[in-house]
């Protein structure tokens, strides 16, 4: 199965735009909305899709609680289960509550995450603070997350595993002009525990045949800290559209470094309408333990094939159209924006090759695997 | 303990400018200023809970995590 996939979407999960998503209006709490969104991932041989909604309400001039309910329903026949086992379907719910507190100007925000499948159990607890100054211009973010993660795998009742993980969060805010602003981030993040996916495997050649090969269990060092650098621009051009660039710097003590850079511009096309366009381009490094075919069983202390640990480069490209309804007319709602955003994704693999590829192939000889994904978010945001 | 003493001079230079920078300088974007900053093409976080899942996507197909951000964008001012 692909479980490090589920085991990713779980851990990564979504309490880190929780956790970030208000400084953008710091030392004002967020406006009470409903969020509903319908994703759909599909590609390299994954559906994954379902409903997400979001619902927040202050209580009183200080506070204001959110609670959020998201599924992924997945149907999963990837390369990785393709090689080693059968298709699957499954489920993933996640439950997250939070509360934010205003206090002059600061913001002090506390949430807890459930995210749980059959086979995974994922729990992460968030605070973050806030605080604007500089007569508003700039907007300083702390935040930490603390998550306890239980591990288990189908057909093994006695398998348990647990991995604990932590993030440590800086963002700094800065308005520069009347029409640019910029955004810097850094975060650290540690996890202790299995880390690895109970499911996949990683392969040898087989010692009485070297024209063919054989599989052994993943094994991953039982700890990972890694540290992000981000600096994001925005520039409000002369009519009404923004231009914005990002660029992150990412490495981890598996030996992975990755850039990514991004470029976006948002075009007003009158009062309601704007149109979106974005290009992204991904490059990772491989993990030192990393190898698509190791030379006998056992041959190193850590072993893995996970092709996310591959290097690998990405590229999206991304458009959207938004409808924006501001003072409307519909009762009780001050506010409607709906969004149909489609991203095109591409994963080009240096060091991963594709053994369900058709042909005849010497172990490492067969071709190197790479795929395609696109992804449809609909999107209702109802402010009240 | 000459590198040292640079050092010390050095860095007592360096807070003092910066004290003394801090002081003189004053927000030169007032709030009324600000309108542009306040439209929503100018938000990093736009779509709510759909930016959230596009860095969900993202980590499960990638190595690196963190620092997605989210900071920045609107002004502060609404």
């Amino acid at each position: 199965m692909a479980a490090t996939d589920r085991q990713r979407l779980v851990r990564s999960g979504l309490f880190l735009l929780a956790l970030f998503g208000h400084q953008a209006i710091a030392a004002t709490l967020p406006v009470d909305n409903v969020d509903v969104l319908y994703h759909r991932y599909e590609g390299g041989g994954m559906v994954i899709d379902g409903p997400s909604v979001l619902v927040r309400k202050s209580i009183g001039p200080q506070v204001s609680v959110s609670g959020q309910y998201y599924v992924d329903s997945v149907s999963a026949a990837s390369v990785d289960v393709l090689a080693t086992a059968s298709p699957y379907k499954e489920e993933r719910k996640e439950y997250t509550f939070g509360i934010d507190y205003l206090h002059d100007k600061s913001i002090l925000s506390l949430g807890f995450t459930n995210s749980s499948e059959n086979d995974y159990e994922a729990n992460t607890l968030y605070f973050s603070v806030s605080q604007e100054f500089f007569g508003g211009m700039s907007t300083l973010t702390m935040g930490y997350a603390s998550g306890w993660d239980e591990v288990r795998r189908v057909g093994n009742d006695s398998f348990s595993e647990e991995a604990d993980r932590r993030n440590y969060q800086l963002g700094l805010s800065q308005i520069i002009t009347r029409n640019s602003l910029i955004g810097l981030d850094l975060e650290v993040v540690t996890d202790e525990g299995f880390l690895q996916n109970p499911y996949r495997q990683n392969r040898y050649i087989d010692p009485n045949d070297s024209t063919a090969f054989l599989y052994q269990p993943e094994r991953y060092p039982e700890t990972r800290t890694s540290t992000s650098v981000a600096v994001r621009a925005l520039y409000y051009l002369p009519y009404r559209a923004s231009l914005r660039g990002e660029y992150r710097y990412f490495s981890d003590t598996w030996g992975i470094t990755a850039h990514t850079a991004e470029l976006g511009y948002v075009h007003g096309l009158n009062p309601h309408w704007t149109l979106e366009a974005s290009v992204r381009y991904y490059r990772q490094s491989e993990a030192d333990f990393y190898s698509d075919l190791f030379p006998f069983e056992n041959s190193q202390t850590h072993l893995a094939r996970d092709k996310e640990l591959s290097s690998l480069s990405g590229t999206t490209l991304a458009l959207g159209a938004v409808y924006e309804w501001k003072q409307t007319s519909l009762p009780g709602i001050d506010r409607l924006q709906f969004s149909l955003l489609v991203d095109w994704l591409n994963f080009e693999y240096d060091n991963f090759r594709d053994v369900t590829a058709a042909g005849d192939f010497l172990p490492g000889d067969e071709p190197l695997y790479s795929f395609d994904a696109y992804v449809t978010r609909a999107s209702l945001i109802l402010e009240y | 303990m000459r590198s040292v003493s640079i050092f010390t001079v050095s860095a007592l230079l360096v807070a003092t400018v910066a004290v003394s920078g801090c002081s003189s300088v004053k927000p030169w974007v007032k709030p009324y200023e600000r309108d542009n900053l306040a439209d929503p093409v100018m938000s990093l976080s736009r779509h709510g809970t759909a930016d959230s899942y596009m860095h969900h996507v993202y980590q499960a197909r990638e190595s690196a995590r963190g620092a997605e951000g989210g900071s920045g964008g609107g002004c502060g001012c609404n």
